[in-house]
């Protein structure tokens, strides 16, 4: 297919505006001067933990675990990261060598 | 100047891990849109006024097959919409950043996100500029590696096979980091047992939307329970 420029323009511009409305609208709806809602609150208190325990899931959306390798590099560099972050508490080692660690595994273990 | 370059100082090394997640990423993108026969210039373009990895990818796909205005916009608000969870948890944290305060909600990707949710600035760096510092630095990377992307135009080799787990190790280092601060464990298990039952009933290319309807239905069912013993 080949496009037009402003074919283009419209394309990415509507996208772009899309993404601009999903992040801005809370911070029009929910202005800085007015008290938030209870429940803002309690949402912005337990939402950060609870998204990055979905965005954890959503990384891993196209592993399979029902056929080979089982998910088995997965599993063990995040084993891996996990309890060297836990350990040494070292954020850029620990993904560093989770990393390494998984490049390895896929591109020459399994 | 001196509080400028005593954020970036201090915002830089918490980037390292989206600098190697997003130039990889943002180069397999340029790649994607240059054999869709898209330019240089609107794949700069779109990387700094969309700024969405996953719905840039869908928008590979979406010109691939040639697209509908209207389906185009839709299907940016659904993939985009967990978004919608960034702003709520960042109203406060975003309460008093002035001018730069449009940039910031603007450059709220899920790894802006990420970093943001935990890094806190020392009293001497200025939060707000660290906040922008991290915001732009990423940008600047995903901007950068999509335009490297379109310049090479060749196959990602062998040797960065795999190198996008970055990403995958950065959430699992938060959510490391998070449980072992937290003193209630349970929003994290929301997070993740609704999600891992929604990829399973949805699959993995539907699953996300359903996830976050689930999530806030749960929360909401918690909300006593979770105040009683809060997370922080």
């Amino acid at each position: 297919m080949s496009y037009s420029g402003t074919e283009l323009f419209l394309f990415f511009g509507l996208i772009s505006l899309g993404t601009v409305i999903t992040r801005a609208l809370p911070f029009l709806i929910f202005r800085e001067n007015r008290k938030l809602p209870k429940f803002v609150k309690y949402l912005s208190d337990v939402l950060p933990f609870t998204t990055i325990g979905m965005l954890v899931v959503y990384c891993l959306k196209d592993v399979s675990f029902t056929s080979a390798p089982f998910a088995l590099p997965e599993i063990i560099s995040i084993a891996a990261i996990a309890i060297l972050h836990l350990v040494k508490k070292n954020t850029l080692l620990s993904i560093g060598i989770g990393t390494v660690l998984y490049m390895i595994l896929i591109n020459f273990v399994f | 100047m001196k509080k400028h370059l005593a954020a970036l100082r201090f915002a830089f090394p918490h980037t390292l891990p989206v600098l190697s997640g997003y130039t990889v990423l943002g180069a397999a993108f340029g790649i994607l849109m240059t054999r869709q026969g898209i330019s240089l210039l609107w794949i700069a373009f779109s990387s700094i006024f969309i700024y969405a990895g996953s719905m840039q990818f869908v928008a590979v796909a979406l010109l691939a097959t040639g697209f509908d205005l209207t389906e185009t916009f839709v299907m940016t608000l659904m993939v985009n919409a967990r978004h919608l969870f960034y702003g709520i948890s960042f109203i406060q944290k975003y309460k008093d950043m002035g001018k730069i305060k449009p940039y910031l909600i603007f450059s709220l990707t899920d790894e802006t996100f990420s970093l943001l949710c935990n890094a806190t600035p020392p009293a001497d760096v200025s939060a707000k500029w660290f906040y922008f510092y991290i915001s732009l630095l990423n940008h600047i990377y995903w901007v950068g590696g999509s335009v490297l992307g379109g310049i090479l135009g060749v196959l990602i080799d062998f040797w960065t096979n795999g190198l996008e787990f970055a990403l995958t190790a950065l959430f699992i280092v938060i959510f490391t980091d998070q449980w072992r601060h937290a003193k209630n464990h349970v929003p994290a298990l929301v997070g993740v047992s609704s999600a891992v039952i929604c990829r399973i009933v949805f699959g993995a290319s539907d699953f996300l939307i359903p996830s976050m309807a689930m999530i806030l239905i749960v929360l909401t069912a918690l909300k006593k329970p979770l105040e009683r013993r809060p997370v922080k």
